[in-house]
């Protein structure tokens, strides 16, 4: 059975269940490439993926490679209970990044120190709003991978 | 002339089960007990029931509850999406109905089992949508920990700090003291008490949540020519309104230009509009407190004061008994019960008859609103 049909990681960490529109974020991901879905006409950019732009309604779109910086718009710590996997490693950190190319496009994900640390491996005391950041991936189970972020000056 | 909802319908009675953190009966049974209690509560024979209302969450369905409680023909029934946000939507469907002819009898209801009951976000198994890839991977897996986020970004950007989310907690706990139904009824909180709580997740610690309880409540809607003739002092339906803003998201809002403006404000323009009254005017407030984050976001949402001054708002008493607007008087999410925001509806309901456990004196107008971070609803009240 493969890591997707099995939904979770060795460590028992939830693995994305990508929908139609969403799987382009993932095939991207695991090439190590931050893309963030656009109108092929208009040239919006939207997240989360959809079928079609909310500004001119056109269903042509494409993929736009962002720089992959950016910075905490909000953070949160949580602690049990949770699902055994996240308990394992809690309290953890979580944040939401605002992308730097793209101000109204927001992606949760985990700040560590290293892409394959811990979900717990930053100093919680050194988040805060506004702290720029920046995209690594990490490749959570065979051929999943996830954009983690790494402080810019931690 | 236009149709209008206003006042043509009214709530004419109220029925609810003990709240506890287990029951026995199942969830079909209390939902029975909690309709016909409503129904024996406005002196209306079940038989006259011709609509039902619920939650798409709701798991006793329309068809079992009419069949056991003996309803007549149904004419019209209603289901409301998105948990907690459908709460007095379905007052609303039921109003409307009856404002249009669809139906003469409406009863709503909520049966849950939440506190013996599973959670969802424990279960590894279950199918993720959009916007789950987004989100519970990374570890963000419980709704405590999508509001968490609002909450961190609303102190940072307004200067809202763990004393005014303290303020909430505490006038619910307060209200819940004198009303012995309630789950912490002689469970005082102290600001020593929630500051050394377990956190949950941070920012938000174990008394920023609600209580997981077991229960049913259920209200019966009819046309207001009809209320003049029962038992009950009517309250009457003034104003409802749903709410879905432009590329809202659900819980996890985080996608749009403005997250900390969530549906709140949708709902609140239309309810506002239809309404003869405004902000200023309401005399007590039942807001949904699932987290005490929702309360000042909401404060500002329906206009009882500016965009960022939620949590100023809740000091010196405003939210509690005599304050400038008392609060989720029979002790809300946080301390009375958990049933998707339905005992909000009935406390409003016994404020406006005068028979609150801590009633606001003079109370005439009544401020309810359903689950403020999912597309939502809201009704206001009126005696
Ligand atoms: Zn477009």
């Amino acid at each position: 059975m493969s890591p997707m049909m099995r939904g979770t990681t060795d460590n028992g960490l939830l693995l994305p269940v990508p929908d139609a529109d969403g799987e382009p974020f993932w095939t991207y991901a695991a090439r190590g490439e931050l893309r963030i879905q656009s109108c092929a006409d208009c040239g919006g950019l939207r997240f989360p993926p959809r079928p079609c732009c909310p500004r001119c309604q056109s269903f042509a779109t494409e993929w736009r490679l962002m720089s992959g910086r950016g910075h905490i718009w909000s953070y949160v710590r949580p602690h049990p209970p949770l699902l055994p996997g996240y308990a394992e490693q809690a309290p953890y950190n979580v944040v939401l990044v605002q992308l730097a190319d793209a101000p109204g496009i927001r992606l949760v994900g985990n700040p560590v120190s290293a892409p394959d640390a811990a979900l717990d491996s930053v100093d919680p005391a050194l988040l805060r709003v506004g702290a720029p950041v920046r995209a690594v991936f990490a490749e959570i189970a065979p051929g999943v991978t996830v954009p983690r972020w790494l402080l810019e000056r931690p | 002339m236009t149709a209008t909802l206003k006042d043509t319908t009214a709530i004419v009675g109220i029925g609810q089960t003990p709240f506890a953190r287990q029951l026995d009966p199942p969830e079909k049974t209390l939902a029975c007990q909690a309709i016909l209690a409503a129904l024996d509560d406005a002196g209306i024979a079940p038989s006259e029931v011709d609509a039902f209302a619920s939650y798409t969450m709701e798991e006793t369905d329309e068809v079992e509850v009419a069949k056991a409680v003996g309803a007549g023909d149904v004419t019209f029934f209603s289901r409301i999406g998105y948990g907690g946000g459908g709460s007095c939507a379905t007052v609303a469907h039921l109003a409307a109905a009856i404002t249009t002819g669809q139906a003469t009898v409406g009863v709503a209801w909520r049966s849950r089992k939440r506190g013996s009951g599973p959670r969802p976000w424990r279960d590894t198994r279950a199918q993720l949508p959009t916007p789950a890839q987004w989100t519970r991977p990374y570890g963000l897996l419980r709704p405590v920990d999508e509001i968490a986020m609002l909450a961190r970004r609303y102190m940072h950007e307004y200067g809202a700090t763990r004393d005014h989310f303290f303020n909430v907690a505490l006038a619910c706990r307060n209200r819940a003291a004198q009303n012995p139904a309630a789950i912490m009824h002689g469970r005082p909180l102290t600001r020593e008490a929630y500051m050394s709580a377990r956190w949950i997740s941070e920012p938000l610690c174990l008394f920023d949540n609600c209580l997981e309880t077991d229960g049913a409540l259920a209200c019966v809607v009819v046309a207001a020519e009809r209320a003049r003739d029962l038992r009950q002092r009517p309250v009457y339906v003034h104003s409802a309104a749903q709410g879905l803003p432009s590329q809202h998201h659900g819980m996890v809002n985080y996608w749009t230009d403005d997250p900390l403006a969530g549906p709140s404000w949708t709902a609140a323009r239309q309810l506002w509009k239809a309404a003869d009254f405004g902000p200023s005017d309401v005399h007590v407030a039942q807001i949904y407190d699932a987290f005490t984050t929702l309360i000042p976001l909401s404060l500002e949402g329906y206009g009882f004061c500016g965009r960022g001054e939620g949590a100023a708002f809740t000091e010196d008493g405003a939210l509690e008994l005599g304050g400038r607007l008392p609060l989720n008087t029979g002790g809300g999410g946080l301390s009375e019960a958990y049933v998707h925001g339905f005992n909000l509806i009935n406390e409003g309901v016994r404020q406006l008859r005068g028979t609150s456990t801590a009633q606001v004196p003079g109370a005439a107008t009544c401020l309810v609103t359903a689950g403020e971070g999912v597309p939502t609803s809201a009704l206001l009240l009126r005696s």
